[in-house]
């Protein structure tokens, strides 16, 4: 069923797996490495779960230490590595290879340091995005990306995806909230990269070893940024009767000059989706609907949202509804949360991930609706709107001859008409091997090759998930460079 | 300088780059030449004045493009004429470094000249979303793109923004902008020692109060804490009154409301104005705030100096009375690499000096990995020379 194609596990390192197996438990301990296959089994995949391969093995490291054995190992017998956060990857960023060795940062889950007056925290790489903000939640602290997989999604993933999520249009993703990181090279250097002070010298490496999909080396500490929660906020919920509509209305909100944290958008499919799934009193007669949340005091937020209204009013909508208890704010926020879970009870869906500039918005959503059409497949749109990122959720039948492969098709479709009109195939999920092949639509083959050199620079023998990102053409040279070197 | 470069389009920067690169011509880059912090010695200068212009302008979709010659004046008054503006607060270093012309969107950018809002909006890097660039063999690059979500490929935005024109010669930027906040209020705290400073502004940038810039300048009685507010006016009235409650314990709180003032104040703090036309060296620091009065303390044991913070005390403006570059640079390179942050010679005292390296990597490791990098830009090794702290080997 597969159509993504992988490399060729290498048939010398599939040879010498007792010799690496045996390598990689005198080097941690042999309780930290599984190769039984049932026991491999959870981490055959991500959350691209139509994508599946047993690697050779999986470690599950205790330190920093570890992990540089680790790869020190695998470098030495030419073995690719995959990391893995907690897999919650929607582009097969942590899928592996039958002659992968899996490195999960899982167990390095902890919080070293806590710093209000500088206003930064550093944690192990493995720990879960929600549990950041839980740490520092007492003393009235956030850390303020926030994906919809928090509660699972690891900070080594979000790093290297550089992950977003509902509020950056105020606070930015991950590389806006990240000063330093321990990172671990595939030679098994341990190198700090930034710190807690706000500029380093030299060239901004932190810059492009977040979102490096993990090809540059593991991330196993970090520095996060970490903010003051604002004294509260409030969301309001707009019905419109076209998706044109709350499209020129969210450009308006931005040009009267507020700023809101979060500006969500759904279609009608969505909206009743997500209206039966988790009963939020979402108007279920409306074409779009959005969720515009502003933060400050209470008598800020009445100015903000006075302000909005004023604005939205320009466009007639249908329904507008400010929260009027923290109660409701919960119950708005509870229904766009549960897009993703409405629509997998519905159907089997792949969420796509292309940014467009706004202006495109009433363009694109038409195109999206008359290719829905043309491939005889549903779709239903949950993004932000404030800053581009669509989130189309195609509905296909996993059980379906074909349907899976329209389904992709169709995906790919989005994604090229996201670059066609000056966007990009991915906004926060990665290209991992999702979009890999589509990669030739948005760059040149020089494009590519300039950032296929930083990996040279950090990755040499290219063994660092090394089939993701690049189109298999575009990197095979380099790939195959590494085979023959191994070999 | 023999000659200077002066390209009128991207495809002609290409060629003449290739034709550098071929004869292992070196360049010195430039843009306005305001921020020219060293020397490479090449003869031959490629200047991007002519490749200006802005070139995409969308208010509601918060973005803008501009070719890298492009006067930072003029992207400034576009903006604002639609009520926006970068965020990062770009600084101005002619008066501080005694330069003229006209700063350059290309010149900011690979500068990283970010101003006081940096701890608020983040650096140049944190908003600039797409760049084009010519790297050293010629080959004209795209990176990035112009939404503001974009994780496709490598972020080479990134690392064009602070390189100084050392991988790259960029033809033109993107940036995500932000509305202009139309209201300011400056709260004053006078007198305070660098230590409470540093403790005022911590806690006011700890604050629920979305404070954006965090400045202490002057000695003594004469010394000044200031904290800026943004906004609409409500919401800065609410907030000032709010935050001077706060800092009630660190003396009696001046709030400024005037447009104008407020405008100076935050412009003399962006700029340094202060250590303009005054002799010595000057260096930029950046450490944790809680670092900050450490870093003086160990600096003062060898050396005099005057200090401005800004960034709340993560920023560190550092005047050397000491003539001789390396005795300073020694004892606030060694204070920083103890404390744990990055310092860069701004304004050598006399015409730059070969023996004081104005960048220093944070550890080996990375400055190998920096090195390497540069030679995968630029194998030739023609782009300004001797800048970054390493070169290339011709």
């Amino acid at each position: 069923m597969s159509r993504i194609e992988m490399p060729k596990p290498d048939p010398l390192v599939i040879s010498r797996k007792p010799e690496i197996f045996a390598a990689l438990c005198a080097a941690i301990g042999a309780q930290d490495v599984i190769s039984d296959p049932a026991e491999t089994l959870a981490y055959e995949c991500d959350a691209l779960t139509a994508y599946r391969c047993p690697p050779l093995a999986v470690v599950l490291p205790r330190s920093t230490a570890d992990v540089a054995r680790v790869l020190k190992i695998c470098s030495r017998f030419g073995v690719p590595v995959v990391p893995r956060g907690s897999g919650t990857s929607l582009a097969g960023g942590a899928l592996p290879t039958a002659d992968c060795v899996v490195v999960g940062v899982s167990r390095l889950n902890k919080v070293l340091e806590t710093h209000y007056p500088d206003r930064y925290i550093r944690v192990e790489a493995g720990i879960t995005n929600l549990n950041v903000s839980a740490a520092v939640e007492a003393e009235g602290f956030f850390y303020a990306p926030d994906p919809s997989s928090q509660l699972a999604c690891a900070i080594a993933g979000n790093i290297a995806m550089n992950s977003g999520g509902a509020h950056c249009l105020k606070y930015g993703v991950t590389t806006n909230n990240l000063l330093g990181v321990t990172l671990v090279t595939m030679d098994g250097e341990i190198v700090e990269i930034g710190g807690p002070w706000c500029d380093g010298a030299g060239y901004d490496l932190l810059g492009i070893v977040c979102g490096s999909e993990g090809q540059f080396g593991i991330v196993t500490e970090a520095v996060l940024r970490i903010l003051r929660k604002p004294e509260g906020a409030r969301p309001i919920l707009m019905g419109f009767d076209s998706s044109e509509v709350a499209g020129a209305c969210v450009a308006d909100i931005i040009k009267s000059g507020v700023l809101p944290v979060a500006m969500e958008f759904m279609d009608g499919p969505a909206i009743i989706a997500c209206e039966n799934f988790a009963h939020a009193g979402y108007p279920t007669d409306v074409e779009a609907l959005l969720i515009v949340e502003v933060e400050g005091s209470p008598t800020e937020i009445d100015d903000q949202l006075a302000r909005i209204k004023q604005v939205a009013q320009r466009h007639s909508p249908k329904v507008m509804r400010e929260s009027a208890s923290a109660v409701q704010s919960d119950l708005i926020w509870k229904g766009r949360k549960a897009a993703f879970g409405a629509m997998g009870q519905m159907a089997d869906y792949m969420c796509m991930d292309g940014t467009i500039p706004t202006s495109q918005l009433p363009f694109v959503l038409r195109r999206m609706s008359e290719m829905a059409k043309e491939y005889g497949l549903g779709v239903a749109n949950v993004f932000h709107a404030g800053d581009g990122n669509l989130h189309p959720l195609i509905l296909f039948d996993a059980n379906k001859p074909g349907d899976q492969e329209k389904c992709e098709d169709f995906g790919s479709d989005i994604l090229r008409l996201c670059v066609e009109v000056g966007g990009c195939l991915t906004g926060e999920h990665g290209v991992g091997i999702e979009k890999r092949d589509l990669m030739h639509h948005q760059f040149t083959v020089q494009d590519m090759e300039i950032q296929m050199r930083v990996k040279d620079v950090f990755d040499p023998a290219w063994l660092l998930n090394p089939a993701k990102v690049f189109p298999m053409d575009v990197s095979h040279s380099r790939r195959h460079r590494n085979k023959r070197s191994a070999a | 300088m023999a000659s200077t470069l002066e390209p009128n389009s991207e495809t002609e920067l290409a060629s003449m780059v290739g034709e550098a690169a071929s004869t292992g011509r070196p360049l010195e880059i430039a843009g306005g030449g305001t921020r020219r912090l060293m020397v490479s010695g090449a003869e031959t200068q490629l200047s991007t004045r002519k490749l200006s212009g802005i070139t995409l302008y969308e208010p509601a979709a918060l973005t803008i493009s501009a070719k890298a010659g492009t006067p930072l004046a003029a992207v400034t008054a576009a903006l604002a004429a639609e009520g926006q503006h970068l965020p990062f607060e770009p600084s101005d270093w002619r008066a501080l470094l005694a330069t003229h012309g006209e700063p350059t969107i290309g010149g900011m950018v690979s500068a990283a000249a970010a101003g006081p809002r940096r701890i608020q909006a983040g650096s140049v890097r944190d908003s600039a979303i797409g760049v084009r660039f010519v790297d050293g063999e010629g080959t004209i690059i795209k990176n990035g793109g112009r939404v503001m979500k974009n994780v496709t490929g490598y972020d080479l935005v990134k690392l064009m923004c602070g390189a100084w024109g050392t991988l790259g010669i960029l033809s033109e930027v993107t940036f995500k902008v932000l509305p202009k906040p139309e209201t300011i209020a400056t709260l004053i705290l006078q007198g305070l020692s660098p230590e409470k400073a540093v403790e005022a502004m911590s806690l006011a940038l700890c604050s629920p109060f979305d404070v954006n810039g965090a400045a202490h300048l002057g000695n003594g009685e004469e010394a000044r804490t200031l904290m800026r507010l943004e906004g609409f006016e409500a919401s800065v009235r609410y907030r000032a009154d709010k935050l001077a409650m706060q800092l009630a314990d660190f003396g009696s709180v001046q709030v400024q409301l005037d447009e104008t003032e407020n405008t100076g104040i935050w412009k003399s703090v962006r700029d340094v104005e202060s250590f303009a036309g005054k002799a010595g060296s000057v260096w930029r620091v950046s450490v944790r705030p809680s670092s900050a009065q450490a870093l003086i303390m160990a600096v003062s044991q060898t050396l005099e100096i005057e200090t401005l913070m800004d960034w709340g005390g993560g920023l560190l403006w550092l005047r050397a009375f000491e003539s001789d570059d390396r005795i300073a640079g020694k004892a606030i390179q060694t204070a920083t690499q103890k404390l744990g942050g990055s310092a860069l010679l701004v304004r050598p005292t006399g015409s730059p000096q070969e023996s004081v390296s104005a960048f220093k990597p944070q550890s080996a490791a990375i400055g190998m990995l920096s090195q390497q990098l540069r030679r995968q830009f630029d194998p030739k090794g023609i782009f300004n020379r001797g800048w970054m702290g390493f070169n290339v080997a011709a």
